[in-house]
């Protein structure tokens, strides 16, 4: 009964969804005030439709409902009660009716914090949000609908949720990065309001800032653990692979950050205003991208699953009327955008523009990359891009961004002069120098360019940001008061800054300092890498709740210093499916990682042993960024222009 | 020229050399490292080049797994219905790696029968098979079921 509650409740939420994005927008155009006054209540119960349809779902599972063939296929009795939860978003159905959820929640909220913005711009935002809706509401209900029955003759039992999925990682990642993903809808839908008004000035950048740095913070997240799930649970220790899914959400990454950043150059200075809008149309259009890239299984990845064709046709229709709808509007309506500011070629706003060439070169060998076997594959052609044509081209637009950025955030708007900028980088560089010839004893033993230079890098980033800090705070009656005068947004940016630097800092350690030995190891034999001495003490049976394991014991040597670690090779019941669990010991400067591979004869296995140099480096920087986006988006400026229409 | 002018001119110059110079090197970078797929009886065919880095895929043949008793060398053969290809591998088979099941592999071939992998792939999903693998299989007349899920 509460199966069909639920399916009810989505088809309805389809219908408040169709309604939604054409009342309010009609009303917009001829002052209907009733139907623009509708966008807002017409948003909460499509989310609250939407909420119960979701909540149904996930009772199917609690309390195993073998007689839905989703549940059926992707749960199983003696699964984990909080993977019994998950598993809601573990395949296909499941994770659309996350997105569309996700996507309710967002527009609840635009419709719950947007009391100061004008009714009519609200009504039409809302609306566009409700079109994005219709299109993945319909998906569900006509190509995936997850609540279909298997009657009369119903399991008795599921056939498990895929192994790999049971883990930490998939109670988080998912979640955080839809989040992200949709979060995008929000700046978008902004994007489309302007343009519609045609009112293009800097009102729309501040309103749709706080939202896109919070859809920025939530993608961060979801990208880093992903890539951290991925470290510890496939088993080999790799942190990201270039592969389709995995750019899939990095594109509107690399949009959305250059699109805060340009966000932030159209409100206070008024230029690059079309370039924005542009950005903010793009980013959404590449979650949807994404989505499509995801779902249809048109590429070959490591994250394909069995997939249907039909969905991907859907979905690829539909990301065509977003595509062609968003920038047929944005040619006729942004064509007679004028920017207002002047800035010379040494100014805040250059730099700003440099730093969106180069997210956006990133971004096409990103995009050219992941869709050139789909564009071979209309030509018969069945190809794959290697991870070293990313590897290749990938840094080539990094560096200097990194590089730049180590300018760019201390520059003046408008116009620099030349020699204060030589004499500030001059005295950056010597600090930074001053770090490298601090740490040489220590990194002296990497003896590769790689490494140096991008050591040096980190440390040019970070010297500027502590020089700027410590130039901010010099007028003030004493440095403590400066630096409690400084806002939160300028702790953010310096925050978000330092952890791309820590970020780098762990990718090229990890790939050029670590030490990676595939060994034949049987138990009690001994083996030596480095300072390391590991030991395989043993083999054990465990018994899971729906898996048998074999675990390896290990005792390692660290100088002197003993730990054991201990890898598990698991093969679930249910499935019948075989899993490694990685033995991870981690640490601040280097991760000892070992896992098991196969039984070879006797009593000899294959074994992994890695110490992975400053892998978690790498996870810590993009916490910093989150944090970062966080505390910009905490800044007083957002709700004071709130209070202020309230008085 | 005027000054306004000469700006535009540079800047419509930079541009030009830029996207150029991206253009090359994106070029320069994806002929280097594109990977075609070519199925066992291409290989046998004389179709695939020797020393470029390829994809290969079929079904493994059951039986084939062959495991060299003192390094990590393992091999095994993949057949597409027509004709056998042989692959070496020094590294760990994936978990998903089962006799009898599809799998695409990355490397070079040393010579029309044999193909040294450095990388094998296995998927996610058990149910699952290469898309590259399930042509292959039905170009050369064997029946695919359609999976319902």
């Amino acid at each position: 009964m509460i199966v069909e509650i639920a399916h009810f409740c989505l088809i309805l939420a389809l219908v408040v969804a169709v309604v939604t994005a054409i009342a309010p927008m009609w009303g917009s155009f001829y002052n209907q005030s009733i139907l623009v006054r509708f966008a807002r209540p017409a948003t909460h119960v499509m989310f609250v439709l939407i909420f119960i349809s979701f909540a149904g779902l996930v009772h199917a599972f609690a309390t195993d409902n073998f007689t839905v063939s989703y549940v059926a296929n992707h749960s199983y009795s003696r699964l984990p009660f909080i993977y019994k939860i998950c598993a809601v978003w573990g395949a296909h159905e499941g994770s659309m009716l996350l997105w569309i959820l996700v996507l309710a929640g967002w527009s609840s909220a635009v419709a719950l914090f947007s009391r100061q913005l004008p009714e009519q711009a609200v009504a039409r935002v809302l609306s566009v949000m409700a079109f994005i809706s219709v299109g993945f509401l319909s998906f569900a209900v006509f190509t995936s609908n997850p609540f279909e029955r298997l009657l009369p003759y119903f399991p008795i039992d599921g056939r498990d949720l895929n192994p790999l999925l049971q883990d930490f990682g998939f109670i988080i990642h998912p979640p955080f990065l839809y989040m992200g993903y949709v979060g995008f809808a929000v700046a978008f839908a902004f994007a489309i309001s302007a343009l519609i008004s045609g009112e293009l000035d800097s009102a729309w950048a501040r309103w749709s800032r706080p939202w896109t740095v919070a859809a920025w913070i939530f993608l961060t997240i979801g990208i880093s653990l992903g890539s951290w799930w991925a470290y510890y649970e496939l088993g080999w220790g790799g942190w990201w692979f270039w592969d389709p899914v995995e750019n899939a959400s990095f594109m509107p990454w690399l949009t959305g950050t250059a699109l805060i950043h340009t966000l932030a150059v159209s409100e206070k200075r008024g230029v690059f205003k079309a370039w924005t809008v542009f950005l903010a149309l793009i980013t959404f259009c590449l979650s949807l991208l994404g989505t499509f890239i995801v779902r249809s299984g048109v590429i070959t990845s490591v994250h394909s699953f069995a997939q249907d064709p039909v969905r991907g046709l859907f979905i690829l229709i539909f990301l065509a009327i977003v595509v062609i709808a968003a920038l047929t509007l944005f040619i006729f309506r942004a064509g007679a955008v004028r920017s207002t500011g002047r800035y010379q070629l040494l100014s805040k706003e250059s730099f700003l523009l440099f730093n969106n060439v180069l997210l956006a070169a990133a971004l096409l060998v990103v995009l050219f990359g992941t869709l050139f076997p789909l564009i071979m594959e209309a030509f018969d052609q069945s190809v794959s891009v290697g991870a070293p044509y990313f590897n290749l081209l990938f840094p080539i637009c990094m560096l200097p961004l990194l590089a730049l950025l180590g300018i760019g955030h201390w520059l003046h708007w408008k116009n620099h002069p030349v020699e204060r900028l030589l004499k500030t980088a001059r005295n950056i560089l010597f600090v930074a120098i001053i770090f490298l010839v601090a740490m040489s004893y220590w990194i002296y033993s990497f003896a590769n360019t790689i490494i140096w230079i991008s050591l040096f890098i980190a440390f040019w980033i970070i010297s500027s940001i502590l020089y700027d800090v410590v130039d901010k705070t010099k007028h003030g009656q004493s440095r403590l008061v400066a630096l409690k005068k400084l806002k939160s947004s300028y702790w953010g940016m310096q925050l978000a800054h330092s952890g791309l630097a820590v970020t780098l800092v762990g990718i090229v350690m990890v790939e050029y300092n670590s030490i990676e030995k595939l060994i034949r190891f049987a138990p009690n034999d001994q083996f030596e890498v480095a300072n390391y001495q590991v030991t395989f003490d043993g083999l054990s049976k465990v018994n899971g709740p729906n898996y048998i394991a074999t675990r390896g014991s290990f005792t390692v040597n660290e100088n002197g210093k003993e730990f054991k670690v201990h890898s598990e090779k698991r093969r679930y019941t249910a499935s019948g499916q075989i899993m490694t669990e990685a033995g991870i010991n981690p640490g601040f400067s280097r991760d000892v990682y070992i896992s098991l591979g196969e039984k070879l004869e006797g009593n000899e296995w294959s074994v992994r042993i890695y110490i992975k140099s400053f892998v978690r480096w790498i996870w810590f920087g993009t916490i910093l960024m989150a944090l970062g986006g966080l505390l910009a988006m905490s800044d007083r400026r957002y709700r004071l222009k709130l209070k202020q229409k309230i008085a | 020229m005027k000054k306004h002018r000469q700006k535009r001119l540079y800047a419509v110059l930079g541009t030009v050399f830029g996207v150029s110079v991206a253009v090359g090197l994106v070029l320069f970078a994806l002929s280097e490292n594109i990977n075609l797929f070519y199925k066992p009886s291409d290989v046998e065919a004389g179709k695939a080049p020797l020393d470029k880095t390829i994809k290969v895929g079929g079904l493994v043949v059951p039986g084939t797994v062959v495991r060299n008793t003192e390094t990590l060398d393992v091999s095994f053969v993949i057949r597409d219905n027509q004709s056998d290809l042989k692959v070496h591998f020094n590294d760990v088979l994936p978990d998903l790696f089962k006799e009898g099941q599809g799998i695409v592999a990355t490397g070079q071939l040393t010579d029309q029968q044999n193909f040294k992998a450095s990388s094998v792939l296995a998927k996610h999903d058990e149910n699952y098979m290469p898309p590259e693998v399930a042509r292959a299989l039905e170009e050369s007349g064997h029946p695919m079921k359609k999976k319902n899920d």
